[in-house]
């Protein structure tokens, strides 16, 4: 029972209580649990978050259908059944499911692509909210746009329930990448890439202009997102990414998310500089998911231990089957989604 | 001086930055570093348990096999402070929550704590805080944090909130329910490092 405090000298939802919430999960493992059962198996196997899905990845891909928030009902009894966080994911740009899921006392939302995006337009606005958000990113563009829309927490969007790392790392490397030669920019070129990741918010004030023939419509002073006019936006964005330069990495945390499936995929991305990792489809569809989950959490606190990642990797059954990325139409690939 | 930052799980680099922080602030020579192998537990002078979640780092402890090592430290007079995560495990008893999920307490401070005793996420909150160390206020960053429901014998309240203890210590151990490595301000290390 939580206790009672006089509210009136409390601060709630800073920026700072965001994004420390997201760093008391590094090092860490978040499952994907579709039940109450499945999340106090996670929560003993060591994880330091459930994520409350409907269906793991690997089932939506099969089911095919437009894939929503859970029910509210699992998701209470999830957070009923164990101690540590409980995350769940909306539709990207719904900002009606994040609304309800801040409402059931869920801990974090996941904006996910591997649910059907609800906006083509816009994600959340998500600095109207009080609890904190992770978002999906491919690249520098997309973080940087999360990072400027209020996400506290990044992950790699990976490609979900495929067990195939190869897109999880893709994703790295861009970042990482992109961000060593973000470090070497002047000022102006900073300043001329910010303008660009700033051109997706365009699409729908584009698609109006031409729709009406307005030739008139300015862009530079038009209200696009969250009550800015687009030059304040590309101002921010470049402040987002000065602050990404000056840290020479991500201002918050980025975990590994999209196709871990063992305790090795798990170390290379940490390897590579994630902060901790998601597993979706990984675990319960492992054949020893309890097994499988205490693996992966001592591969990641132990990373960089070749030694502890074969340890831990021996005799763990059958890891999920997986699927190659070529064998997946482009259209079907979730990543492709919310950018 | 080296100063172990307990690196299974959590906020450790937060910490690891902190510490060295306050050793400049002090002008002691020394570091701070992380820790989570036994050989290592035994090169250290002090120790920091960071935030994270209670029962993975209770489990991790264990699976490092540091759990003997840490106690026997502690118990010897090394000094430990545990912040929020850290906080409960310094603890001698725990509320359902800590039992309920067989968290396993180092069992090193004459205190009881209550997990998630404000709330969630969503309950989580900044505060002006009343210290019987500082003259000013500490700014308190408390996240999905513990609070100290009972102390006994030689351990005593530092810091309360309303009537709720936050802050805890009996002799060269520290237990702290909020996250000072957050707070951009380092009494709370600099304190720990006189200890």
């Amino acid at each position: 029972m939580p206790l009672d405090l006089d509210l009136s000298k409390l601060r709630f939802g800073t920026e700072l209580l965001k994004r420390g919430f997201a760093k008391m999960q590094k090092g860490g493992v978040i499952m994907d649990v579709t039940n109450a059962e499945q999340a106090v198996i996670s929560e003993e196997a060591g994880a330091v978050a459930v994520m409350a899905l409907e269906r793991v990845p690997a089932d939506i891909r099969t089911a095919g259908g437009v894939a929503r928030m859970a029910d509210p009902k699992k998701i209470e009894e999830i957070i009923e059944s164990v101690t540590i966080p409980v995350m769940a994911k909306a539709r990207i740009g719904h900002f009606a499911e994040a609304q309800a899921l801040e409402t059931l006392g869920v801990d974090m939302v996941d904006e996910s692509e591997v649910l059907t995006p609800a906006d083509p337009f816009f994600h959340i606005d998500k600095k109207q909210f009080k609890i904190p958000f992770v978002c999906g990113t491919r690249n520098l563009g997309e973080a940087a746009r999360r990072l400027f829309e209020g996400a506290a927490m990044m992950r790699t969007k990976g490609e979900a329930g495929t067990g195939n790392v190869v897109e999880a790392v893709r994703h790295m490397r861009i970042m990482n990448s992109s961000i060593y030669r973000l470090c070497d920019l002047s000022e102006s070129e900073m300043h001329r890439t910010a303008g660009k990741f700033a051109e997706k918010y365009l699409t729908l004030a584009g698609f109006v202009k031409s729709h009406m023939a307005d030739e008139k419509a300015d862009f530079s002073t038009m209200t696009i997102f969250g009550g800015k006019t687009y030059s304040t936006m590309v101002e921010e964005i470049h402040d987002v990414l000065k602050e990404i330069a000056e840290m020479k990495r991500l201002p918050v945390v980025n975990f590994a998310a999209g196709g871990i499936a063992t305790p090795a995929d798990a170390a290379i991305m940490m390897q590579l500089g994630c902060d901790g990792v998601f597993v979706g489809s990984g675990i319960f569809k492992s054949g020893d998911p309890p097994v499988m989950a205490r693996a992966i959490v001592e591969a990641v606190t132990n990373f960089d231990d070749p030694s502890v990642i074969a340890e831990v990797s021996k005799s763990l059954g059958d890891p999920m089957r997986g699927l190659d990325i070529n064998e997946i139409p482009e259209h079907e690939r979730l990543q492709e989604r919310g950018t | 001086m080296k100063i172990g930052v307990l690196a299974v799980q959590g906020a450790v680099s937060e910490h690891v930055e902190m510490t060295n922080r306050a050793l400049r602030d002090l002008g002691r020579s020394g570091s701070a570093a992380v820790v989570r192998r036994v050989d290592q537990i035994e090169g250290i002078d002090s120790l920091i348990i960071p935030g994270g979640e209670s029962t993975t780092i209770s489990r991790l402890i264990d699976k490092q096999g540091l759990r003997d090592s840490i106690v026997k430290r502690g118990q010897d007079g090394m000094p430990i402070m545990g912040t929020c995560a850290g906080c409960i495990l310094m603890a001698k008893a725990g509320d359902e929550d800590v039992e309920r999920t067989d968290t396993e307490l180092l069992s090193l401070m004459d205190m009881k704590v209550a997990r998630n005793a404000f709330g969630g996420q969503r309950e989580s909150f900044e505060a002006e805080l009343d210290t019987v160390l500082f003259e000013e206020p500490f700014p308190g960053v408390f996240i999905r944090a513990p609070a100290i429901a009972e102390v006994w014998e030689d351990c005593r309240s530092l810091a309360r909130l309303d009537e709720h203890v936050v802050m805890a210590g009996q002799a060269h151990l520290l237990a702290v329910a909020f996250h000072p490595e957050l707070s951009g301000d380092p009494r709370v290390h600099r304190f720990f490092l006189d200890l």
